[in-house]
């Protein structure tokens, strides 16, 4: 058994949340107690029937107003999977915190009210979908009921977004016709939409294949802890904690520690406290190294034949996330997983519009929720890979160091 | 599936032992919050295997409400002694006594807010700038919101409105004076994922876990063990049960459920046949509005 990670997204009220209730409650994940609380809740409402996005909606603010205002997590296994669902929230506003969602996520399900097709939130979601590279994408035509169910109008919505997908360079986009708030087609399949033939959305999720996104090709290594028990049994040992963040390790592998650039060879693995010969993503290990180097938090380990970037002028992309502007020549810190540099943010190159995918001028800043080009520069060479090649090493962020917010979200070029 | 893949208990056991590193490296004082519960033992095994063959890097912190079960503080004793870690108890008695605090009155009078007092003057007598909890979000609405790094002003209040962005799987701990971080390692974890890898890595629980016979009181549909802190009325039927806990907390509000489990394989089977949650069968405290958790937790609680 596996895990599948995938969040929600789409405008708001296109059924993000009861989409999520529904395949809990038709896959029997919800239980007893919880089913009773969100009758009694939805009496309260006076909504007919049970309101299923109460079951994510879990603020007090946002039962009060009907939205989804930050990102819920909610868990459920059949016996094929583990599911982490983030329930992102549709309102423009709060699209940082879909962000938040979509960046641990492997696989998207955008939202499409069948009555309003392919809008500007659409786009939006769908551009972050493509920036941020998510794997796998599904498009869940939904509210089929107030279209009568009708299969002309789910072409006409597929045929709009294949555009949209065209343009984005989004692959693998699979389409499925839903309504949420009947069941049509979320466990079980429609008995009204006999016309679609493909798999429901939980026969899909299901099957869908999620191993083969890691890399295991390019090792990346960031060190995130050293371990020195300095006991007397432990006296000399020294082990380099992290995770491994792609690619496989072995033990005798030729390493070169970066930025530094001083070759060294791997002497031991260790995983959970047990010795082994090899160490692969994303295993949280502790390496061993055959040279007495100094090395810290945040230095790099690879492989002498398959090197990542160093550089301190980077292109990147950002997502403001900040309800304070970008200000284009202050100075942030750039975390790269364990790494913390000093940073300037030197030159806004453009934004990009989210609508039209348009290249505007940046000169009246950069505000929350706004996609930038700019270029940066780092106190130190940043050892990373381009977010386009290798993501899980070209990523990062940026924060205040005046009100220490993480500020943007940072793909490296 | 190639060689290279983990299982989804592996996928989780990497990501909470990536949370530990973050927190060992990036605060100078950090504190594992202890309440002897399965969650938390969970923690201390999983901060064993990201430290070893080095010791846990910080304390066990354990807030002592006095209402403990006597099986759950052996336990802890044990365990801190076995991980070669430091134990610092805390006593919600003591604050009570020297804050001229009120004790809330009833049937089940529970110490669950009196509680956040002696969490916070603890955090602040020891500076911590990061406290490791074991909360899960699939336990209850307002936790399945929160970040995994969850940062808390001087009051400890928790300002679900304002949550900074949690990118992929890099956590900014930066915080101001004063401040402090509440970190969830094993946020994404289901209650049966804690009852498998406890199962998967053979971890002994406190007997309370298994089934025993105990003297209870039914007290609308749930079983309440019979103890000095609650209050017993005539009109009370008090009947010795086979029981077990599903989670361990106040003896005042937490319920047994009846059980002849008494291996884990038996717990196991039992939990993955309930339909009620958790929460629903074993927590007297969260029934009293809809928004409890929410409410305790701006107010400072975990
Ligand atoms: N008729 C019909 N109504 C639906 C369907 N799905 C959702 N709805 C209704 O649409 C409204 C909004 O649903 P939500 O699930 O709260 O929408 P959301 O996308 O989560 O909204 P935000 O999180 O605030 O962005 C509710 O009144 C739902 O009952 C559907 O398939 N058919
Ligand atoms: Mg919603």
């Amino acid at each position: 058994m596996d895990i599948l990670r995938f969040i929600t997204a789409g405008s708001v009220d296109d059924g993000k949340s009861t989409l999520i209730g529904r395949l809990l409650y038709d896959s029997k994940s919800i239980l007893v107690d919880q089913l009773e609380a969100l009758e009694k809740q939805s009496k309260n409402k006076n909504a007919d029937g049970i309101d299923l996005a109460l079951l994510t909606d879990g603020l007090r603010a946002e039962r009060e107003q009907g939205i989804t205002i930050d990102v819920a997590y909610r868990y459920f296994s059949t016996p094929k999977r583990k599911f982490i669902i983030a329930d992102a929230p549709g309102h423009v506003q709060y699209t940082r915190n879909m962000i938040t969602g979509a960046s641990n996520s492997s696989l998207i399900i955008i939202l499409i009210d069948a009555r309003a097709g392919v809008i500007e939130q659409t786009r939006r979601h769908s551009i972050i979908a493509s920036l941020l590279k998510m794997p796998h994408v599904v498009v869940a035509i939904n509210k089929m009921d107030l279209v009568d169910f009708s299969e002309e109008r789910f072409n006409e919505i597929k045929a709009d977004y294949e555009k949209v997908a065209a343009q984005l360079k989004l692959e693998n986009v699979t389409y499925v016709p839903i309504s949420a708030l009947l069941g049509d087609n979320i466990v079980d399949h429609s008995e009204t939409m006999s016309w679609y033939t493909g798999p429901s959305l939980l026969e899909f999720l299901e099957a869908v294949e999620v191993a083969s996104d890691i890399n295991h090709t390019d090792p990346r290594f960031q060190v995130q802890y050293v371990i020195r028990p300095q006991t007397a049994e432990l006296h000399d040992y020294r082990g380099y904690a992290g995770q491994i963040i792609s690619g496989v390790y072995k033990v005798g592998d030729k390493i070169k520690v970066l930025p530094a650039g001083i070759d060294t060879s791997i002497t031991k693995i260790e995983v959970g406290g047990k010795e082994v010969n090899e160490a692969f993503a994303p295993q949280a290990a502790v390496l061993h190294i055959a040279d007495d180097i100094d090395i810290s938090r945040g230095d790099t380990f690879a492989r002498a034949d398959n090197l990542p970037k160093v550089g301190n002028e980077i292109e990147v992309v950002l997502c403001w996330l900040d309800n304070k502007p970008l200000i284009q020549g202050n100075k942030y810190f750039l975390q790269h997983k364990g790494r913390l540099l000093k940073t300037i943010v030197r030159e806004v190159a453009y934004k990009l519009d989210v609508n039209t995918l348009e290249r505007i001028p940046a000169e009246d800043g950069v505000k929350l929720n706004e996609v930038v080009h700019a270029t940066i520069k780092t106190a130190a060479p940043l050892v990373y890979d381009d977010f386009a090649t290798l993501s899980d090493y070209g990523n990062a962020i940026l924060v205040d160091e005046t009100s220490n917010s993480t500020v943007a979200a940072v793909l490296l070029n | 599936m190639g060689e290279y893949t983990l299982d989804y208990l592996e996928q989780l056991e990497a990501e909470s032992i990536y949370i530990f590193r973050e927190v060992a490296a990036q605060f100078e004082k950090p504190a594992l919050l202890f309440s002897g519960g399965k969650d938390s033992i969970t923690l201390v095994q999983l901060a064993k295997k990201a430290f070893a063959p080095g010791k846990i890097p910080f304390p066990l912190v354990h807030i002592d409400t006095g209402h403990n079960f006597p099986e759950a503080l052996a336990y802890r004793d044990a365990l801190a002694k076995e991980v070669g870690a430091e134990l610092i108890v805390r006593k919600v008695e003591d604050t009570i006594k020297q804050k001229h605090l009120t004790e809330p009155k009833g049937k089940f009078a529970s110490r669950n807010w009196l509680q956040i007092h002696t969490l916070l003057d603890t955090i602040e007598e020891f500076k911590f700038d990061a406290c490791i909890g074991g909360a899960r979000r699939d336990e209850e609405k307002a936790r399945a919101k929160e970040r995994i790094f969850s940062v808390r002003d001087e009051f400890g209040q928790w300002e679900p409105k304002l949550q900074r962005p949690e990118l992929w799987n890099i956590y900014n701990g930066r915080i101001h004076k004063g401040e402090n971080v509440r970190v969830f390692p094993i946020s994404n974890w289901t209650e049966l994922d804690v009852w498998n890898y406890i199962k998967k890595e053979e971890i002994p629980l406190p007997s309370i876990y298994f089934a025993h016979e105990r003297e209870v009181l039914e007290h609308e549909g749930q079983l309440i063990a019979v103890s000095d802190y609650i209050t017993i009325d005539e009109t009370d039927v008090i009947s010795t049960k086979r029981v077990r806990y599903r989670t361990v907390g106040d003896m005042t509000c937490t319920a047994a459920v009846e059980s002849s489990a008494t291996t884990l394989d038996e717990v196991v089977n039992e939990i993955m046949a309930t339909r009620i949650s958790e929460r629903g069968e074993t927590r007297i405290d969260d029934k009293v509005t809809e928004a409890a958790m929410e409410d305790r937790k701006k107010g400072g609680y975990f």
